[in-house]
């Protein structure tokens, strides 16, 4: 596939914004349950209103994906049937969960804010699974179709959020610091098992569909030599990212680093030495290592449909 | 219920793209149209088309095959296209089986055409749109035009008549006897999409000459030869023998 | 789909349809046409056409976008004063102002030496029209693209069989068991081709494509046989050895239809050597043979006349006459010739097996043989024998111009034309079958002038600018016999040049050789470019001045619908419609659309109005005819005789109460008659109510065998498609190449050719087919150039017509050249590279696509893909123009003989341009070159009255254009 921006951004906001509120609402059972001084108020608020930004930014970014963004309200028709379409009624839901939650500890806290974060947490897990099978339900699209996708959208998109929770609790509350730390790296590591799990997946794929099974002629030897047309169609431009194999490799080595190991010994110092700085720069290594994995997540895929557009001739 | 659907043969396709500019020519000025060309005089000229036909080699030289493949939606009955779309926008008929984009509804997300494993449907790019192969929807029902005129633009276009259009849910419609006694295949069957266009295969016809049939009595050959021939002059076993 | 449906039901009171003939192409399909609020809705094959009985094609389904091109010319244009040919810089002027400039010029050409004007047309459908004003202006200097063509294949059958294959006649597909299809890729019959094979293959036939490339229609046959480019010949002859050798021929037939049995002097050295032995009586006349040869009758083992009844001749053997004479069947002859080229010497020079080519000779004579098909049709034929069925040999063949566009096509096209004779499937079911006005004498009894003395001032021609000669009595030469016409034409070097050499005309005005000319007048060529051969050379002969700085060829009208490259070189440049916006006929004086079964003619009638002020090139004709006073366009009193085009088409009769006219459909006041008859005011509205066609079908009896049956050739007489009503036997023996090799030979009374063209002659003019290396092949190096490069048609191009067709050329943006991946292994280059195509005459620089459907010692490309930069009104940095390239930039227009002098790189019998001899080396363009195609050659601007906007994007709805180029 080629990887769109706005969906890459997309993905990668609203996973960071749903990871945070999770750190949040996290930070708050802990403390329900003593294990932590209460953190203020607008702590939480202003937590939840920049999860809340960043899932508006989000939202704001996948506009950008459609040709007629002034219909988008339409998409919520299909939730029957479509994950994006359940992803389109559940954003906002989770936004409005998250708002809700932060309202609440801004005007009071209490009772009603357990509630609405269990409501959030729900909303969040649901979009997280909407998110995941967007993409994991094409069924043919074999580097996607896989309890991985979920999995990793889940852990990946938490991971950033409790990353980002850090470097904002060491502006706020730094008492929270160290738990989103621990969470941060162990969410981040454990992402690095699922996520290279995927790659490993990913690296052992045989195509199920071939250019025999697709144009339905037995023989080893098919090469096609023309695709109908010479200066490209909408089904060119769409599913090929046109990158060589070097640079989807090194792309894939770029998040590793950046996603992986660079947060987790950034959280590490930032936590050791007490560097608010550091950690906002295991959150900023994060985001952009995402940005390249989504990337690549896109890019890897190779759909069926490419069988068919192979040369210009 | 009803399924209509193409069945191509690819046995006589040549490859000529009339079906191609047919469709276009149907489709731009009808109810799915216009179907815009980008650059349409410049460098790397692009636009919408519903249908396109492709070449591919079998083989290697000289037991090479060249075939002509045209692909257009397929109108799969268990279309994957469809249930992703969020608006509604993408639909199957249910009276006669064609998949079809409402261009009031779609927001052009292109998730259809992730989920289409066919690489048929095309945003419009002026437009903005999804599109994609209508089976010429307002051709085939319009009472306007005679009988045997309500076919698709492809299929009265194409001069090898490699193009057949019919209910394959109707066992004696022409698409399935076709389908039946040319050994009619779907494309990636794996994925159970189950296709309603189907493609004829290649058949091959040989000729096998039997060395008898090299050797005729009635050779034309015979007429020009002097019979009978003299004697020989040497000796002969006639000379020599008798019982 | 939208909710609001911009669908109007067909029935709608906004929409029309109405019947045309298309011009995407020369196929001349019929279409129907629906507008929309006046705009084209869509065009669509017309159900009721008998050509493509309602199929379409890529080109004709793409009309619409022919009518909105901005490369459209909308104005008369002269070349702005000062301003250089090439530079393309034109200021727009009245049609008054071209037509006085035109009559000025030409009137004072005319007064003084006619043939000063020289009128050459390209891929036009209106030689009757175009002709018929040269002959009027008296003008010599005249043909249309045939030379350049296909004449091979025209020439090499009709002076064999009396017709032939491209619009002359066609393979019975419809009966055939077997089909060969040689060296074809589309061809012009195409769309009923097309039906025509898959209903073949539907119905189990076997299809056999010999082909150096598979792809289109040999895609789809179920043999492909890959042969080395010009090597034909040499295939042909061995597959008639081997029928020959395994008696596999059909005896009947060649007795009684063709001269195989007929005796031939074969008295060595003497002056009658070579020529059939003729009695007295009856006496030839005119371009008939009568009955007046000989053959050896095997019961009384004595000669007797041809067709005694009776008689049963001898095919072979050596034979005596009563005065000494001796004397050989013709057939004996054929299989003298025939007894070298064996399948194993085949094999060495095509690249296909010696097993192969006998397994094929051995299918072809079998199927011939054996799947006999018998039709109850009772016939009468020539000779008076009833016959209760018609038979025939369900073979088939079909060629193009990989036969015709070699050097060596005459003769590899007379060997096809045996082998289809000696199987026996001549106008019979399953073979080949001649459509109306053929089958024609052989020769047929049109000749050129003969003389200088044709040529005078103020008069018309003396004689049919383009004919059939048939001795050397018939060539248009002078005392010295040295050519009269500009082409050479009809000279010793072409002597059957009968369609012209278009491809020397500008290359010799610009010589002056044999003489400068003064305006050449163009139409419907893009003879700057791709229908040039040493594109790059002639560009600059155009452009090419004298010592007084005067242009060598002073004067270039070009009449064009687009901007093509030619209208650079203008001086004039003259606006046509598009052919929905004209009337056109499809004349029986010219290549009519006449199917099998009977003579079919059909007009254009215009849908749309002209664009700007374009105007129908016809009317341009009819127009300067008036002004010229050309006798057929004037009255007695000097006045203009027709009003328009469509006045001239219903009145014009080819001489005075001839009833002979541009139309065979409702002749007659009332319509009443056909083929002749007076005019009738109302044929247009006739022609219009009956889908644009006239078509006429024979009775059953008249359909088959129409080169001895009676009934047809008498009603072929009545209804004057003929002046004799005798039989055309086939000329398996061809004394016609005998006389002219007699002559060469000093050995004839009569002209003779110059000397340094004797030997020419003599060796070219085998009265029987032999197999030679093109003369391209025969002086090139072919360790450094080892390869042969071809072009190929694409179905969905029309030479260089169609890169302004917004759709057409999203297929074919650009070209490649194909080559087999061994090709690439052994040069070092890989698949999509940019490369480097040699041959002795220039390269070419352009990228290459590997293909396992290629003979590997064959390289092709699509042709005419590539562009200049800016014409067509496309953008200077298109496709076309940066990675399309043309081959003609490797082909030379003339060959140097061994004595240093020149001759057309053309076929030494006929003139037909040898496109397809090219030589070349491919190898790897270096890394640091431009990734661009070379040559390139300077970027065109548009000119005045062209759409300047090249709109970034086109959507097309009609009666409500979107965007695009408006
Ligand atoms: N779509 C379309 N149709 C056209 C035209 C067009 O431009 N576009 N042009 C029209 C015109 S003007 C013409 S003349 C006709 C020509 O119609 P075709 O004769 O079909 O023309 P080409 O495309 O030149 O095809 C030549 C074929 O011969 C093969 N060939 C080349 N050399 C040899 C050889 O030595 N031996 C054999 N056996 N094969 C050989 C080539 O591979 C190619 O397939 O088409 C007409 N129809
Ligand atoms: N390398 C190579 N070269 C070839 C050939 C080949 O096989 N290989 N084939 C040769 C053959 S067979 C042929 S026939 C020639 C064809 O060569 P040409 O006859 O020169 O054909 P084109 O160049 O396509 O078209 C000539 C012009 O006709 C114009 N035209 C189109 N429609 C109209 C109209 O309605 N009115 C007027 N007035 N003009 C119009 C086009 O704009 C174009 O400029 O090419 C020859 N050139
Ligand atoms: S071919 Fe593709 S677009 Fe058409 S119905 Fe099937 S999945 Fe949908
Ligand atoms: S592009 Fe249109 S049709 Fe396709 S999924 Fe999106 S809304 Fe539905
Ligand atoms: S059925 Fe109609 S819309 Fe579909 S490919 Fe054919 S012409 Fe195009
Ligand atoms: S129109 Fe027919 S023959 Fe031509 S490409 Fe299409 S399917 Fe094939
Ligand atoms: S074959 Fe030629 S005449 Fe017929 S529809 Fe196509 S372009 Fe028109
Ligand atoms: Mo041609």
């Amino acid at each position: 596939m080629n990887p769109a921006f706005s969906v890459i951004f997309l993905t990668t906001l609203i996973g960071a914004g749903q990871g945070l509120f999770l750190a949040l609402f996290v930070a708050e059972m802990l403390v329900q349950f003593r294990a932590l001084s209460a953190a203020p108020g607008t702590f939480y608020a202003l937590g939840s209103l920049l999860a809340v930004a960043l899932l508006g930014l989000g939202l704001l970014a996948s506009f950008f994906h459609l040709g007629h963004p002034e219909r988008a309200w339409r998409a919520a028709a299909m939730w029957r049937t479509s994950w994006l379409s359940r992803e389109v009624i559940v954003l906002p839901l989770t936004m409005l969960c998250v708002a809700a939650y932060g309202l609440v500890h801004f005007l009071a806290g209490g009772a009603a804010s357990l509630a609405l974060g269990g409501l959030g947490v729900l909303a969040t897990a649901a979009l997280f699974v909407c998110t995941g099978m967007i993409y994991a339900c094409i069924r043919f699209l074999q580097e996607w179709a896989s309890p991985l996708t979920l999995v990793n959208f889940t852990l990946l998109g938490s991971a950033s959020g409790f990353t980002l929770a850090s470097a904002y609790a060491a502006w706020g509350a730094p008492a929270l610091v160290e738990p989103f730390v621990f969470c941060a790296g162990a969410l981040t590591l454990a992402a690095l098992a699922t996520r290279t799990a995927s790659l490993m997946r990913n690296a052992r794929l045989r195509p199920k569909t071939t250019l025999q099974s697709a144009i339905g002629v037995r023989h080893p030897r098919i090469v096609q030599q023309a695709q109908g047309f010479m200066g490209g169609s909408f089904n060119t431009r769409e599913f090929f990212h046109g990158r060589s194999s070097q640079w989807l490799r090194g792309v894939k080595w770029l998040f590793l680093v950046l996603v992986f190991p660079v947060p987790v010994l950034l959280l590490a110092a930032g936590l050791k030495q007490d560097l608010p700085l550091a950690l906002c720069m295991a959150f900023l290594s994060q985001y952009i290592g995402l940005i390249a994995e989504r990337w690549f997540f896109f890019a890897q895929a190779n759909h069926p449909q490419n069988l068919y557009y192979q040369t210009v001739g | 219920m009803t399924q209509l659907a193409l069945v191509i043969d690819l046995n006589v396709c040549v490859g000529c793209h009339a079906c191609v500019t047919s469709c276009k020519e149907w489709n731009t000025s009808g109810s799915a149209g216009t179907l815009a060309d980008l650059r349409p005089y410049g460098k790397d000229p692009t636009g919408t088309f519903f249908n396109r036909v492709q070449t591919f080699e079998v083989g290697e030289y000289p037991n090479t095959e060249t075939v002509h493949f045209p692909k257009s939606c397929l109108h799969c009955e268990d279309p994957p296209c469809v249930p992703v779309c969020p608006t509604g926008a993408s639909y199957k008929r249910p009276e006669d089986g064609i998949v079809l984009v409402d261009y009031d509804k779609c927001i052009g997300c292109k998730y259809c055409a992730w989920a289409c494993p066919y690489g048929v449907r095309e945003i419009d790019e002026k437009r903005k749109v999804m599109t994609k192969c209508t089976l010429c929807v307002d051709r085939i029902y319009d009472e306007a035009l005679p009988e045997a005129e309500r076919k698709p633009a492809c299929v009265l276009a194409c001069p090898t008549s490699a193009r057949l259009f019919g209910d394959v849910h109707d066992p004696g419609s022409e698409v399935s006897t076709a389908i039946r006694e040319n050994g009619g295949y779907q494309l990636q069957p794996e994925w159970g999409t189950q296709p309603a266009n189907q493609y004829l295969p290649r058949r091959k016809t040989r000729i096998d000459i039997h060395q008898d049939e090299l050797v005729r009595a009635d050779n034309p050959l015979r007429k020009e030869t002097n019979r009978p021939s003299g004697p020989v002059e040497a000796q002969t076993l006639d000379d020599v023998t008798s019982w | 789909m939208s909710a609001a449906p911009e669908h109007v039901p067909a029935g709608s009171t906004r929409s029309e349809t109405r019947n045309t003939t298309c011009y995407m192409c020369a196929c001349r399909c019929g279409i129907r046409v629906t507008l929309r609020d006046g705009e084209v809705r869509y065009i669509e094959g017309n159900p009721e056409h008998p050509l493509n009985k309602g199929v379409i094609c890529a080109k004709g389904a793409s009309g619409i976008m022919k009518q909105v091109s901005p490369a459209r010319l909308t104005r008369p244009l002269r070349r702005k004063p000062g301003s250089e040919r090439g530079a393309n810089e034109f200021e727009a002027i009245s049609w008054e102002e071209a037509f006085s400039i035109m009559e000025e010029r030409l009137a004072s050409i005319r007064a003084s030496d006619p043939k000063k004007f020289a009128l050459f047309t390209g891929r036009d459908q209106m030689q009757a029209l175009t002709g018929l004003f040269a002959k009027q202006f008296g003008t010599p200097n005249y043909a249309a693209h045939g030379g350049f063509c296909s004449v091979n294949m025209a020439a090499g059958m009709i002076y064999t069989i009396g017709g032939s294959f491209w619009e002359f006649g066609g393979p019975d597909l419809e009966r055939a068991r077997l089909f060969v299809m040689i060296g074809t890729a589309e061809d012009h019959h195409s769309n009923p081709l097309k039906i025509a094979i898959s209903k073949f293959k539907r119905a189990g036939g076997k299809f056999i494509s010999i082909n150096p490339v598979r792809t289109g229609y040999s895609a789809i046959a179920d043999e492909w046989v890959p042969i080395r480019p010009g090597t034909d010949g040499a295939l042909l002859l061995a597959l008639n050895h081997e029928i020959v050798q395994q008696g596999l021929y059909d005896r009947d037939f060649l007795l009684r239809y063709t001269n195989a049995a007929q005796l031939v002097n074969v008295n060595t050295g003497g002056a009658e050597e070579g020529l059939f032995v003729r009695t007295d009586d009856p006496v030839e006349d005119g371009c008939v043979e009568p009955m007046n040869k000989l053959w050896w009758d095997r019961v009384t083992d004595s000669a007797v006349l041809t067709h005694s009844e009776d008689a049963d001749p001898r095919l072979m053997g050596s034979f005596v006459l009563d005065d000494g004479t001796p004397v050989k069947p013709a057939f004996q002859l054929l299989v003298d010739r025939l007894a070298g080229y064996t399948p194993e010497w085949a094999a060495g020079i095509t690249g296909i097996p010696a097993e192969r080519i006998r397994r094929l000779a051995h299918e072809l004579g079998v199927t011939a043989r054996d799947r006999k098909i018998e039709l109850p049709i009772a016939w009468t034929d020539t000779w008076g024998d009833e016959h209760q069925t018609v038979t025939g040999n369900p073979v088939a063949f079909h060629a193009m111009r990989g036969l015709a566009a070699h050097s060596n096509g005459f003769h590899t096209i007379r060997a096809l034309s045996i082998l289809m004779t000696v199987l026996g499937t001549i106008d019979r079911p399953g073979g080949f079958r001649h459509k109306a006005p053929f089958p024609r004498p052989i020769p047929p009894c049109a000749k050129p002038p003969t003389g200088p003395e044709a040529v005078q001032p103020g008069t018309p021609l003396g004689g049919m600018p383009l004919g059939w000669p048939g001795a050397p009595e018939d060539l248009f030469v002078d005392e010295a016999g040295e050519p009269v016409r500009i082409d050479k034409a009809f000279s010793w070097e072409y002597p059957l040049a009968v369609h012209g050499l278009m491809h020397n005309v500008i290359t010799n005005a610009w010589r002056g050789d044999p003489y400068p000319i003064d305006t050449l007048m163009i139409f419907m060529a893009n003879m700057a470019w791709n229908s040039s051969m040493n594109t790059m050379e002639v560009r600059r002969m155009l452009n090419d001045k004298d010592e007084q700085g005067e242009y060598k060829i002073p004067f270039l009208i070009v009449c064009d619908a687009f901007q093509s490259e030619t209208i650079a070189f203008a001086d004039l440049v003259l606006p046509d419609t598009t052919y929905l916006e004209r009337h056109d006929v499809m004349s029986m004086l010219d290549r009519p659309i006449s199917e099998f079964d009977g003579p079919v003619d059909s007009v254009r009638i215009p849908v749309l109005p002209p664009r700007g002020e374009c105007k129908p090139f016809q009317e341009v004709l009819v127009e300067l005819g008036g002004r010229l006073h050309l006798p057929a366009f004037v009255d007695a009193q000097g006045r203009r005789k027709y009003r328009d085009y469509p006045d001239f088409i219903v009145n014009y009769e080819t001489e005075p109460g001839s009833g002979i006219g541009f139309l065979a459909g409702w002749r007659g006041r009332g319509g009443e008659k056909f083929m002749q008859g007076e005019p009738n005011p109302n044929q247009w509205q006739m022609y219009a109510q009956n889908n644009c066609v006239f078509r006429y079908e024979l009775p059953r009896s008249y359909q088959y065998m129409r080169n001895w049956n009676k009934g047809y050739l008498e009603w072929a007489q009545r209804h004057r498609l003929v002046r004799y009503a005798d039989p055309v036997l086939i000329h398996l023996y061809s004394e016609v190449l005998q006389r002219f090799r007699l002559a060469a030979a000093g050995r004839r009374e009569g002209r003779q050719p110059p000397d340094r063209l004797r030997e020419r002659v003599a060796t070219y003019f085998d009265p029987l087919p032999f197999y030679f290396e093109s003369l391209e092949a025969q002086q090139t190096d072919k360790q450094r150039y080892p390869l042969n490069a071809v072009t190929q048609r694409p179905m969905a191009m029309y030479h260089s017509w169609d890169s302004q067709n917004a759709w057409l050329r999203q297929i074919h943006t650009h070209n490649y050249l194909h080559v087999n991946p061994r090709l690439g292994r052994r040069e070092g280059f890989a698949d999509g590279d940019w490369v480097w195509v040699e041959s002795p005459w220039g390269r070419v620089r352009c990228l290459c696509r590997f293909s396992e459907a290629v003979e590997p010692d064959t390289v092709w490309t699509w042709n005419a893909i590539g562009k200049a930069p800016g014409a067509w009104n496309l953008t200077p940095d298109a496709n076309e123009s940066r990675k399309g390239f043309l081959l003609n930039h490797l082909i030379a227009e003339e060959l140097p003989t061994a004595d240093g002098a020149l001759v057309s790189n053309a076929d030494p019998v006929t003139g037909q341009a040898g496109w397809y001899d090219v030589r070349v080396r491919v190898y790897k363009a270096q890394a640091d070159e431009p990734q661009q195609s070379h040559p390139q050659v300077a970027t065109l601007a548009p000119v005045p009255g062209e759409s300047s906007g090249r709109a970034p994007w086109l959507a097309y709805m009609a009666g409500k254009l979107r965007g695009g180029s408006r």
